[in-house]
């Protein structure tokens, strides 16, 4: 049923570092890896060897450039993106054959490959563009937060966290659960003022994003003119230099 | 967002069907044997062909059935539901005009209101989308059913009706575009709150996350035609609307009259359609510097 539940036990999700994340698309890779070959049919990939290669990706890196408005130096802000399982997730509601569905039990929002009937009204609604429609499958792809890792006990315990957070070498995200204000995820909000993206869309996102913090301003100690007048051994040199 | 030619031509043709049923359910004009035979064929035939036709941009078109399921929650669901139980409720109307020479008077009109509500249906599916803030406005379903009931007029004959329809929709399609120009392309989202790095200040996209493609650009961050724009307003407005209303006032009614106005106004309505789509934008069209 694609109506949404009213609230749900957990809220899993992810907290992503900007300031700690270095743009490596590692997550990128590594999610492309585990979940081409696990939940729902592969991420395809067209024109993979040729010129204009594109296929389906459930996370992506952006890289911003944000001029503080008081001056000073831009930041450089490197910007994972994938789905942020909202707790009032438009792409949930549209859905007309009742694939889309967001778990009761964690906040999960997740596609059923079965019921899907690739119309794409779920990717419209979601204004995060988290939701690829697989161009070979003909079925809506989006992240599953690894629901086949997380819960599974035939992983060794480290590896039970989704696959980006498994593999980002910065420690730039972090997954728990944010209806619990004792987790790392919800301290770590807390602690850094976490933010929604386009919380006028009133999608309510469980992803919190931790924004930079204020870089220094430069310093005004610049190296001043005075060596342009050189002394003693210095001055000769420059003498004899300029005679020759 | 990408406009492509099965939605167009579903919308279009679709809101033109269930007009012309809405018409003739509501007995304007009362027709039986074999006229009423060839109007119930074109209605059904624009409203069951857009409909057939709206499955051909579905990915995965076996789970088409399931469609039908969610009307609790989905427009999209309760879209094809209407349209079912219109078709149905008007069935036993048409057979009985074509075949009985009876006409079930209070059967008509409720398959003249059900058709009604599978249009609103159909404008709810773009207009309940907040990420498109140009088909976000209760404009979006009050265009729709002016296209259906003026279109669906001039099918039905009623062309004096039809054209006061076809002027309130004229002033109502010149105020959308308005509003929607006046919205901006992505309204009040921007790429500081999509980030949210507009505390930091003013931002934009340094690199993209990959160099080619993919189905969100392809999709919803298409951009076609936008600098014939204005000229294909200026076709919209004048076959759509302007032409067909001179036409009706000055020209004797008649069979004859009907073809070219018909024909003008599809133009006219492919043309506003069209434009409804490409013309529309989404927002994640930010993330990607747009």
């Amino acid at each position: 049923m694609t109506t949404l539940p009213t609230s749900t036990e957990k809220k899993l999700g992810l907290a992503i570092d900007l300031d700690t994340c270095v743009g490596c698309h590692a997550c990128v890779v590594n999610c492309k890896e585990w979940n081409t070959s696990n939940y729902g049919v592969p991420l395809s990939d067209e024109d993979a060897y040729g010129a204009e290669p594109h296929g389906s990706f459930l996370n992506r890196v952006h890289t911003f450039e944000a001029q503080p408005s008081g001056g000073g130096c831009s930041q450089t802000i490197h910007f994972p993106k994938s789905c942020l399982h909202c707790d009032d997730a438009p792409c949930v509601t549209v859905c007309p054959t009742g694939a889309s569905y967001k778990r009761t039990e964690d906040g999960i929002v997740l596609v059923n490959e079965n019921d899907c009937m690739g119309c794409g009204l779920c990717a419209w609604a979601c204004p995060y563009g988290a939701r690829e429609l697989d161009a070979l499958a003909g079925v809506m792809k989006k992240c599953t937060l690894c629901v086949d890792r997380i819960y599974n006990e035939n992983l060794p315990e480290e590896d039970r966290v989704p696959a980006c957070v498994r593999t980002c070498p910065a420690g730039a995200r972090h997954f728990g659960d944010f209806a619990d204000p004792n987790s790392n995820v919800s301290k770590l909000v807390a602690e850094r003022g976490g933010i929604d993206l386009m919380p006028e869309m009133g999608t309510a996102p469980v992803n919190k994003y931790l924004p930079p913090r204020p870089k220094d301003v430069p310093s005004d100690a610049a190296l001043n003119g005075e060596n342009k007048e050189p002394k003693g051994f210095l001055a000769w040199l420059d003498k004899a230099l300029e005679a020759i | 967002m990408h406009p492509a030619p099965s939605v167009i031509f579903f919308t279009a043709f679709s809101g033109l069907g269930f007009g012309l049923l809405a018409w003739l359910g509501l007995g304007l004009p009362t027709v039986t044997g074999w006229t009423a035979f060839f109007m119930y064929l074109l209605g059904y035939g624009m409203a069951v062909g857009g409909l057939v036709s709206s499955v051909f941009h579905l990915g995965n078109k076996k789970n088409a059935v399931k469609a039908f399921s969610q009307w609790r929650s989905s427009w999209l669901s309760r879209e094809g539901i209407m349209a079912v139980i219109t078709l149905l409720t008007l069935a036993p109307y048409a057979f009985g005009q074509v075949f009985l020479d009876t006409t079930l008077r209070p059967l008509g009109l409720l398959g003249a209101l059900f058709a009604m509500v599978t249009v609103f249906t159909t404008s709810m599916i773009y207009t309940q989308l907040k990420t498109v803030p140009r088909w976000n406005t209760p404009l979006t379903p009050i265009l729709f059913l002016l296209f259906s009931i003026g279109g669906g007029g001039l099918f039905a004959g009623q062309v004096h009706a039809a054209a006061a329809f076809l002027v309130v929709l004229g002033v109502v399609q010149v105020l959308a575009w308005m509003q929607g120009d006046a919205k901006g392309a992505t309204g009040d989202s921007t790429l500081e709150t999509a980030t949210g790095l507009g505390r930091i200040g003013k931002t934009r996209l340094l690199e993209p996350p990959h160099s080619g493609q993919n189905y969100l650009l392809k999709e919803m961050a298409y951009t076609v035609g936008r600098k014939h724009a204005v000229k294909l307003r200026a076709v919209a407005l004048i076959c759509a609307v302007l032409l067909p209303v001179i036409m009706i006032l000055l020209l004797p009614n008649g069979h004859a009259l009907a073809v070219p106005l018909i024909a003008l106004h599809i133009l006219g309505l492919l043309a506003a359609r069209w434009l409804f789509f490409a013309e529309a934008a989404h927002v994640v069209r930010l993330y990607y510097g747009k």
